[in-house]
């Protein structure tokens, strides 16, 4: 399971596996947000926890279809699907890869990126907080997607509308956390309910997900 | 005498098809007295005036609406265990009568809305969880369509209905802590006092009773276009391999 952990990392990192394509997305919606409401940093500082976490949440999007995509076309899943280790064990080692590579550096760059949108300085360690509880359970339900449309020739768009209200209380939760963390109110519910949002998705999506891809197998 | 022997498509056919007529007098019965008594018989509500008539298609369609998905999860849960076709058949059937029901609920609660809220749309609770449930329809209806192999679309789509109801529900529940609600709270309710006058009241039992019998009705004809569908398809393959 290690190895296919580096197996993957080493093939997002490394020709072009889209590695930093999720990261400059994030780059671009933050910056293009102030063109479209302004320049005030009232209203920007206002709106940044929502557009922060809009904006990793669409940035995990853009390399959900890769993740069982490329192994699917070349035969690689049909052996890991024979392969000793339990397909559940490898949809949660590839849901972990596309964590490292997405969500892990979108947390780390979101501080960076909200001072952009000039976030409230009390709202930082939540922000990287709520990021770096969000972005697996956000890794894990679009691995879930993934799986069901990876037989499908352009499942691209269709991924997104399977996915897309699948986050909506991943979301809810992490904008809430930062959005209070900037307000100065206690952020203790809304933290332990997107971790346990996160917890929920990883021991139970795996399941389901792996079931998904025994059927497109098939 | 078993419930599965209409997994059967021959027996689901012939049974479905007497019943049918029945199925739909009852509904022209129940919405024809129901809605007409609702409409024009009722007296108009203090402080709603005649807007409050439009209860009676707003609250049947809204909880058809959800009705109609959790009947998509027992169907597909039949389907994963006990492979019937006709029940994943019936799970396909009932998606877009579901979708059409949530988009009944939405445009008569923004159409009461404007003027007794002032807004065609507020990002309260219940309309915000609506809204994401019409989001599950689409995905879920857009799957079937996508798939071309029947019996893997049928099995993709029931997980996808499985993990949808578990999200749909911790949705509604995120939401409630997301945004307070304008929208008043529950006016039937089975363990409480009714929260509505009897003249009321009683017309909009009718037309509850008749939706959900035109829901069903609508099911079995779509359940039977569908497995005709197939027949097609399959008389059609047997032609060519001949």
């Amino acid at each position: 399971m290690i190895a296919l952990l580096t197996r993957d990392l080493a093939l997002a990192i490394r020709a072009g596996g889209g590695f930093g394509l999720g990261l400059a997305f994030f780059l671009i919606v933050v910056v293009l947000v102030p063109f479209g409401v302004g320049p005030e940093s009232a209203i920007l500082s206002a709106i940044a926890p929502g557009i922060l976490w809009v904006g990793a949440l669409l940035a995990c999007l853009l390399s959900l279809d890769r993740i069982f995509a490329l192994d699917f076309e070349d035969g690689s899943l049909d052996l890991l699907a024979t392969a000793p280790i339990p397909l559940e064990g490898v949809v949660a080692m590839k849901a972990a890869a596309h964590w490292v590579t997405t969500g892990l550096p979108l947390t780390l760059a979101a501080p960076g990126l909200g001072l952009l949108l000039n976030l409230d300085p009390a709202a930082y360690g939540w922000l990287v907080l709520s990021l770096g509880l969000g972005t697996p359970a956000l890794s894990m339900i679009g691995t879930f997607g993934a799986a069901l449309t990876v037989g499908l020739k352009r499942g691209g768009l269709l991924l997104s509308l399977l996915v897309l209200p699948l986050y909506v209380p991943t979301l809810i939760f992490g904008a809430e956390t930062v959005g209070r963390g900037a307000a100065g109110l206690a952020t203790a519910t809304p933290v332990l309910m997107l971790a346990g949002i996160t917890l929920a998705a990883l021991a139970l999506l795996p399941f389901a997900a792996a079931a998904a891809i025994r059927i497109n197998l098939r | 005498m078993s419930l599965w022997e209409y997994a059967n498509p021959q027996k689901f056919m012939r049974t479905s098809g007497a019943l049918l007529p029945f199925v739909w007098i009852a509904t022209a019965a129940c919405l024809g007295v129901g809605l007409v008594w609702g409409f024009f018989l009722t007296p108009e509500a203090e402080n709603f005036g005649s807007t409050v008539k439009i209860i009676y298609l707003h609250v049947p369609a809204a909880m058809m609406a959800i009705n109609a998905w959790v009947m998509m999860l027992v169907t597909s849960l039949i389907w994963l265990i006990r492979r019937h076709h006709v029940s994943a058949l019936a799970s396909r059937a009932a998606a877009p009568i579901g979708l059409t029901m949530t988009v009944i609920a939405l445009v008569t609660g923004a159409i009461w809305g404007e003027p007794m809220w002032g807004t065609y749309w507020a990002w309260d609770p219940r309309l915000t969880s609506f809204l994401i449930l019409f989001l599950f329809y689409l995905g879920y209806i857009a799957l079937w369509e996508a798939i071309e192999n029947p019996d893997a679309a049928a099995d993709l789509t029931s997980v996808l209905c499985i993990v949808g109801s578990v999200f749909a529900l911790l949705s509604r529940y995120a939401v409630n802590f997301w945004n307070q609600g304008l929208h008043q709270g529950a006016t039937l309710s089975l363990d409480k006092e009714e929260n509505i006058a009897n003249v009321y009241w009683l017309p909009l039992l009718i037309c509850l009773a008749g939706f959900v019998l035109l829901f069903v009705a609508l099911v079995l004809v779509r359940t039977r276009t569908e497995i005709r569908a197939r027949r097609i398809k399959a008389l059609v393959t047997r032609e060519r391999m001949a």
